[in-house]
């Protein structure tokens, strides 16, 4: 620790973990596999990118093991942008999340888009100086991320579909969730705690505050401005578009749009004029026509 | 930030109400938007213009750089005050204004007549001194 006027200087505390996603809301994070979609990205005005080789959409078609991507996509996406850079490792894979704190990267998602790594355990993220975000689909399983050290949650949704109704599902499940605490007395609480199988004192602390501690995002099937407007009413402090974006007819065009419809999620005049001419959206999947097996939600425990 | 006041048509009434007096608080990124002079930021990266200062976006580092510290604040009482720097621009230079709080010999707080300009985010820790110096001292809506 270094020493500066006389006092400590503290890095990695989970306050700057936390506090980072606290300036990213209200924006939307972006999927990008290359150095120019990154760009194309901060100029539409995304908060955040999320750098990987290959859009949910793409790893869902091709099959396979999805890992995390190669640092040298990776280093030349933080390089050619000046706004916070994530990447996602293996659920689970604590070696892939050290790689990705070596690299300097500003978020890790620990995502069940990739191939899960562990199925018992996911990463205990405390002893981490870079913040980890996790995907949930119920307030249960983001308290246990949040036990294990998520500074930031998103909903699962169902990546790469386009198909906005599981992180609608899982949005909702997080509010009513949320919403059943209140009221609840210290041994209701407790009962609470061991059905959803999360500390008592996060669950003390979503009463106390009625939303989550720490910042939470939608994700998983957002592809048009509206999707984004819908989870903000929601509730949610952002969207992440993973996507929804780069598989769309016109990505600058459609990243704007959504980034306006993020901002002004309960302005229906404006959501009206930043929807019109578009192109066409990403082909989208119905949830039913899926694999049971292929469900990315499932994953993480 | 600037890119999407831009985008919406608020950047110049809020250059015009801040130039003729409106207080102002900026925190971090705020911080950017009203300084005279962007390093490293997006090209042709244009902000306010209003405060005297040059600033270095992302100065301190990446996230993983991001810090708290104690700081002493001239004109706050009592004990130091507890900053966190997320991602925070770097002042490299100042003009016409008054630094009240430094942090490894760089400012972090600077005040120029209506804004008060911090590296940092008061709004993440429960002390309220740093609001209360602003409506004091910069807004003087309070005594």
């Amino acid at each position: 620790m270094a020493e500066s006027n006389g006092y400590k200087v503290v890095k990695g505390s989970f306050k700057v973990k936390a506090g980072l996603a606290q300036m990213l809301k209200g924006g939307v994070i972006m999927d990008v596999v290359t150095a120019e979609h990154a760009k194309i990205a901060q100029d539409s005005g995304a908060c955040a990118v999320m750098a990987l080789e290959r859009v949910p959409a793409d790893i869902r078609k091709e099959g396979g093991v999805a890992r995390m991507s190669d640092p040298t996509l990776i280093r030349s996406i933080m390089e050619a942008v000046t706004i916070p850079v994530m990447a996602k490792c293996r659920i689970g894979h604590f070696v892939e999340a050290q790689i990705l704190e070596e690299l300097g990267i500003d978020y890790i998602d620990e995502s069940e888009v990739l191939t899960p790594a562990d199925e018992e355990f996911h990463i205990d993220k405390h002893p981490f100086k870079v913040p980890f975000v996790c995907g949930c689909r119920d307030l249960g399983e983001a308290l246990r991320r949040i036990a294990e050290g998520a500074a930031m949650i998103r909903t699962k949704g169902e990546a790469g579909t386009g198909n906005v109704v599981e992180a609608v599902r899982h949005a909702r499940a997080v509010n009513a969730g949320i919403r059943k605490l209140q009221g609840m007395n210290k041994a209701e609480l407790v009962h609470e705690a061991k059905l959803l199988g999360a500390p008592l004192e996060l669950l003390v602390e979503c009463q106390k505050l009625g939303r989550l501690p720490v910042v939470n995002f939608a994700a998983g099937g957002i592809a048009t401005p509206a999707d984004a407007a819908l989870m903000m009413q929601l509730g949610v402090d952002g969207v992440f578009v993973g996507s929804g974006i780069f598989k769309s007819e016109e990505p600058l065009k459609m990243a704007k749009a959504i980034v306006a419809a993020t901002t002004y999620f309960d302005k229906p005049e404006v959501l009206a004029e930043v929807s019109a001419g578009l192109g066409k959206a990403m082909h989208g999947l119905e949830i039913p026509a899926i694999p049971k097996e292929e469900l990315l939600a499932a994953r993480g425990w | 930030m600037t890119m999407l006041m831009e985008r919406v048509g608020l950047l110049g009434p809020l250059r015009g109400a801040i130039d003729a007096g409106l207080p102002t608080l900026a925190t971090c990124a705020g911080m950017i938007v009203l300084a005279r002079e962007v390093s490293d930021g997006m090209r042709d990266q244009a902000g306010l213009g209003l405060l005297d200062i040059a600033v270095r976006r992302n100065g301190y580092g990446r996230q993983v750089d991001s810090f708290e510290a104690d700081i002493d604040v001239a004109g706050l009482e009592g004990k130091p005050f507890h900053a966190v720097f997320i991602r925070s621009p770097l002042v490299e230079s100042t003009g016409n204004v008054e630094v009240i709080a430094t942090h490894e010999g760089h400012p972090v707080a600077v005040r120029q007549s209506n804004i008060l300009a911090l590296c940092f985010h008061p709004e993440l820790t429960k002390d309220l001194r740093l609001h209360r110096l602003f409506l004091k001292t910069t807004a003087k809506v309070i005594s």
